[in-house]
């Protein structure tokens, strides 16, 4: 079999009908956008087509959608271009504790500037509650942002809920959709949403462009100074090839969305069911219904994630983890910590994200391999039911 | 990111499993950071005859710990309380910065065990003149 790769949260692969509508902008019509030339002119109607498409993916008008080089930089301009904008109206801002650190250390950065930021905490299952948004808003609050769904656990947050009271409050709100788009129906309307992150490299598209989309009427402060690109908001000749491969990839991803996700879930839900039914002393890590349809993330005892990633690949099977081996520091994933994990059940974390392209077959092969490797990592553990602190009935391998 | 050699020692990880009477056996590590390490030892006329281990950890803490024991099997207990991270690293080819905590722990457990050796049997160890290395 080939290799099997179920990392799609960290990327996937481009689309083989995206990388063929992006391949002539790299050397036939590779004019810049800004030139009076026809050359120039042609590349600037393919960026406007593709503003449209990853406009009408989520309900916005294309003059309220920008380009930015990814998801981080979409995040970092949102909150710190909202938090510059708006310093004379207040100087608080409100996230939560599971947010990618595109989010979180742009946050913590405000704080040194003089911000003060409110890390709402989430439920068992990663799910921050409407109420505590509420009870944290200040006359001070100028930002509430809340990611749509959880990289790690997949979890879905009630940001529509969220942005109506943002709107009651007149407080701006800013959702980090990175994984969320292409994979659950996202209305920027309906949702109360004022700005929205989003990664063309998540859902099929090529690395190294996103977008952010900001409400008419909003004005972060500029975060990139120079060129008079992306109506002066943005500085920088325009990542042709990206655009239009985002532009594509966003189509065909939106397009398609209901069909994948049916599939994407009931595979999903045959991996869940699998592990839980194969391999003793695992729980599953976020909601079990309100999660995107490519997430599987189990916590299995008694084991680290590290190892059993590098059996996994051994195996020909692409996972993650957050244990803190693979995180470069001592502590494992602060999303784990954050609904409630001791750490050593969060270092046995394993993260399986499925891609539109995940078989069936694959799924079968994860749960005919993923047992054994189990096994003997356990055989060779110094942990087990006698030996583990948390003891042998462990309340979080309920 | 890993060398040949800690894949070969994480694949096939060698003196895997535990004593059932060690001379000495030592534990160190706690599930907090991530890794945790076990070695049990059987010592005859000061000699370290046989060793073991079980580590809960990443592919460096295991790779580290059955470096350390092939490292200790067959030596004195002397020499065994010479037994540095760095010499287990460098035997391994090598180990990512990061990961440099984990090959601490093989250290830390040998010397742990050998510690243990020579608190259950003091008649023993006193003639061995043992000094522990930096
Ligand atoms: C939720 C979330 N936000 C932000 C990012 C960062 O996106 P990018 O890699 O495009 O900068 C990611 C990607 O890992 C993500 O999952
Ligand atoms: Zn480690």
């Amino acid at each position: 079999m080939d290799r099997i790769y179920m990392d799609n949260a960290a990327t996937t692969a481009v689309a083989p009908e995206v990388l063929q509508t992006m391949l002539p902008y790299f050397s036939e019509m590779y004019g810049n956008p800004s030139s009076i030339h026809s050359t120039g002119r042609d590349a600037r109607r393919a960026v406007d087509a593709a503003r449209k498409q990853v406009a009408q993916a989520i309900g916005a008008q294309p003059t309220e959608i920008y380009f930015t080089a990814g998801g981080s930089e979409s995040d970092n301009w949102a909150i710190k271009g909202t938090a510059f904008a708006k310093r004379d109206k207040g100087n608080h801002i409100i996230t939560t504790a599971i947010e990618h650190h595109a989010v979180l250390h742009t946050c913590q950065w405000l704080e040194k500037q003089g911000f003060q930021v409110t890390y709402l905490p989430v439920d068992e299952y990663g799910r921050v509650r409407v109420e505590d948004v509420e009870k944290a808003i200040t006359d001070k609050t100028i930002l509430i942002s809340v990611m749509a769904a959880n990289n790690e656990i997949g979890t879905l947050e009630p940001i529509a809920e969220i942005g109506k009271l943002a709107h009651e409050k007149g407080i701006l709100f800013h959702t980090d959709a990175v994984q969320a788009v292409g994979a659950i129906p996202l209305d920027v309307n309906a949702m109360h949403i004022d700005m929205l992150s989003m990664s063309g490299h998540k859902f099929h598209g090529p690395k190294g462009i996103g977008a952010l989309y900001i409400r008419k009427g909003v004005r972060p402060d500029v975060f990139m100074h120079g060129g008079a690109q992306e109506r002066a908001q943005r500085a920088g000749t325009e990542n042709l090839p990206g655009i239009i491969g985002m532009g594509k990839a966003i189509e065909l991803a939106t397009q398609n969305l209901e069909a994948n996700a049916a599939r994407m879930t009931r595979l999903r839900d045959k991996l869940i069911d699998g592990i839980l039914a194969e391999i003793p002393e695992v729980r599953l890590n976020g909601h079990r219904t309100q999660r995107l349809p490519n997430n599987v993330n189990v916590s299995i005892r008694y084991i680290e994630g590290e190892a059993l990633l590098l059996r996994l690949d051994l195996a020909g099977i692409a996972g993650s983890s957050g244990s803190a081996c693979t995180s470069g520091s001592l502590d494992p994933s602060h999303v784990l910590l954050a609904i409630g994990l001791p750490h050593e059940i969060a270092h046995g974390s394993l993260r399986l994200s499925l891609g539109t392209d995940t078989t069936e077959a694959e799924v079968d092969e994860v749960l005919r391999v993923l047992p054994g490797i189990v096994k003997d990592l356990r055989a060779m553990s110094v942990l087990n039911a006698e030996t583990s602190t948390l003891g042998a009935n462990c309340p979080f391998m309920k | 990111m890993y060398s040949e050699k800690v894949m070969d020692h994480f694949s096939n990880p060698r003196n895997v499993g535990e004593l059932e009477n060690p001379s000495g056996t030592g534990t160190v590590g706690n599930a907090k950071c991530g890794d945790i390490m076990k070695m049990d030892i059987q010592v005859e006329n000061g000699v370290i005859v046989d060793v073991k281990f079980k580590t809960f950890g990443c592919g460096a803490a295991i790779a580290t710990s059955s470096m350390a024991t092939e490292m200790v099997k067959g030596k004195r207990v002397a020499e065994a309380l010479q037994l540095t991270n760095k010499a287990v690293a460098e035997a391994l080819d090598g180990l990512p910065p990061v990961k440099m905590h984990c090959s601490m722990l093989a250290e830390q457990a040998i010397h742990a065990a050998v510690e243990d050796y020579i608190k259950k049997h003091p008649e023993e160890a006193a003639g061995l003149e043992l000094t522990q290395a930096e």
